[in-house]
């Protein structure tokens, strides 16, 4: 069988956060992506420059899902959220806290786990 | 510029039909629309379908062609592919070529064949009009997003589940006498708010079904409606069209849908009409909470202010301003490719009479479609007018 091929810069973006160097893209408005990106979709710069991604943003919403799709079947229930790390937000699965304890605003960290059903690696958020 | 004319309509019944391929399905629905519609089929220009997850369902890609076979027609047919906004997207290409004087006819329609590979892989196929790497692989699912923007709803602007399922209520009433619809069940808020949650804060009954179906029109320009005597009374004014970032999490705020906010602005120009002049809509209800951000979209209500619509009895068919006569989505069914479609036969049927919720706006003019692709990261909008 062949080895699919990785996703360039996405899984780069993973590597980087395993490591504990965090990045995003910011161009010279202060408007802040994830990779891959070649231009702000913004303002069009395209002096995207990796700034490290701070230590812990905030969840801004977060649904806990109970009907996942195939390839969540073991995880769920879980909670999916987005939490706001400044100039940039970013989407991954909520761990380490009680879903019913999940809130707007709490405080988390991000770290890359694995899905239980697949093993694959997916975007992970830790409270603070 | 001459505006194009609804000369005919046919949707099939909305359901579970899973031994029904999708060639079969729209085949029903774009031969009712012929022959509503009084048009020779030598006359017609172009097919243009939407559809959007047949690779998926059905292993079958390169389906206009397929689609305009089943119809009897040979003329160039091109797939449009916008999410659940595939059919709208397929509507406006073709006011378009009309109104430009490209065409004189076109068939418009679309397909979705979903139940047959069952709830797990339609779910699973449904996610990837989401951001592959940054949501899907993040455990976003469709009910999951709209759970986010739900949840950010109400932070914003307050609202409850019960609002909510107020919306789920009115569309399953609106949905009993439309033979067409998947659930002609009645049900009660209380049902509603005691459903199993699917991903909080939605449950069950805040998310519309999977469903197999097709819908079809033929559209034709004035001229021609006028040359062949066409009964053609219902026109379309105003087309309109916005985007936004694929992915949430790079939108501004998740409570608000700006793509709709520019379709409907743009189609409301167009038209030269402006909300307040809309008698009934058709919007795109796949999640109630999408109800309310698309009324609050299309300008019939100030932000954060449609959530309560519903409760109130405004939107239902006895209200000021009824929406999803239908049934909407949730009640009618969602076969994704053939939405947009559906809203617009629905929206004809409605202002010339021939609906079973007619009778909600009798003397009704001006109607809307609002069809959105995604988490709204696409969507159309169309008025209607009553032209003669
Ligand atoms: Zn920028």
């Amino acid at each position: 069988m062949t080895e699919a091929a990785p996703d360039g810069q996405y899984d780069a973006w993973l590597d980087a956060i395993e490591a504990g160097e965090g990045y995003y893209l910011e161009c010279a408005n202060g408007h802040g992506w994830l990779p891959p990106r070649r231009i702000c979709p913004e303002c069009r710069s395209r002096d995207l420059g990796e700034e490290r991604l701070p230590d812990s943003g905030k969840v801004t919403t977060h649904t806990t899902i109970t009907v996942p799709t195939p390839q969540f079947e073991d995880d769920a229930p879980y909670v999916t959220a987005v939490a706001d790390f400044g100039s940039v937000s970013i989407t991954g699965m909520v761990r380490g806290i009680d879903p019913e304890d999940v809130e707007i605003g709490t405080v988390v960290g991000v770290e890359v786990g694995e899905r239980v059903t697949t093993g694959d690696r997916a975007v992970v958020f830790r409270p603070r | 510029m001459s505006n194009p004319r609804v000369a005919g309509a046919g949707v099939t019944k909305f359901g579970k039909h899973p031994e029904r391929t999708g060639r079969d399905l729209f085949a029903q629905a774009g031969l009712e629309a012929l022959d509503q519609s009084g048009v020779d089929s030598d006359d017609v220009d172009a097919l243009f379908y939407g559809n959007f997850m047949g690779e998926l369902a059905e292993h079958q890609g390169h389906q206009g062609p397929l689609m305009a076979e089943a119809i009897g027609l040979d003329v160039p047919a091109t797939r449009f592919e916008a999410a659940c906004a595939s059919a709208g997207a397929a509507i406006r290409a073709a006011v378009k070529d009309i109104r430009n004087g490209e065409a004189d006819v076109i068939v418009v329609g679309g397909a979705e064949r979903m139940t047959n590979i069952g709830t797990a892989a339609a779910t699973d196929a449904l996610a990837i009009a989401a951001d592959d790497l940054y949501e899907v692989r993040a455990g976003m699912t469709f009910p999951g997003a709209y759970a986010l923007m739900a949840r950010s709803y109400f932070e914003a602007y307050g609202g409850s589940r019960e609002d909510l399922a107020h919306i789920a209520v009115k569309n399953h009433e609106h949905a009993l006498v439309n033979e067409h619809a998947q659930i002609q069940k009645e049900i009660s808020v209380q049902d509603a708010l005691e459903a199993p949650t699917i991903a909080s804060p939605l449950g069950l009954y805040d998310s519309c079904p999977i469903t197999d179906g097709a819908a079809a029109a033929v559209l034709t320009s004035e001229a021609y409606a006028e040359e062949h005597g066409l009964e053609a009374p219902v026109a379309v004014t105003g087309t309109g069209q916005g985007g936004d970032n694929l992915a949430l999490q790079d939108r501004a705020h998740f409570a608000q849908t700006p793509a709709a906010d520019a379709a409907a602005e743009e189609a409301y120009a167009d038209a030269g009409i402006g909300p307040a002049d809309v008698d009934v809509a058709e919007v795109h209800d796949c999640f109630t909470i999408a109800e309310v951000l698309a009324i609050e979209s299309l300008g019939f209500y100030e932000r954060g202010e449609g959530i309560s619509a519903a409760t109130d009895g405004e939107t239902t068919r006895h209200g000021v301003m009824p929406v999803n006569l239908s049934g909407g989505l949730k009640a009618k069914g969602h076969p994704v490719g053939a939405t947009g479609v559906a809203q617009l036969a629905t929206i004809a049927w409605v202002l010339d009479g021939s609906h079973p919720r007619a009778d909600a706006v009798e003397d009704g003019r001006i109607g809307v479609c609002h069809n959105a692709g995604g988490t709204v990261a696409s969507t159309t909008v169309h008025v209607l007018e009553v032209a003669e």
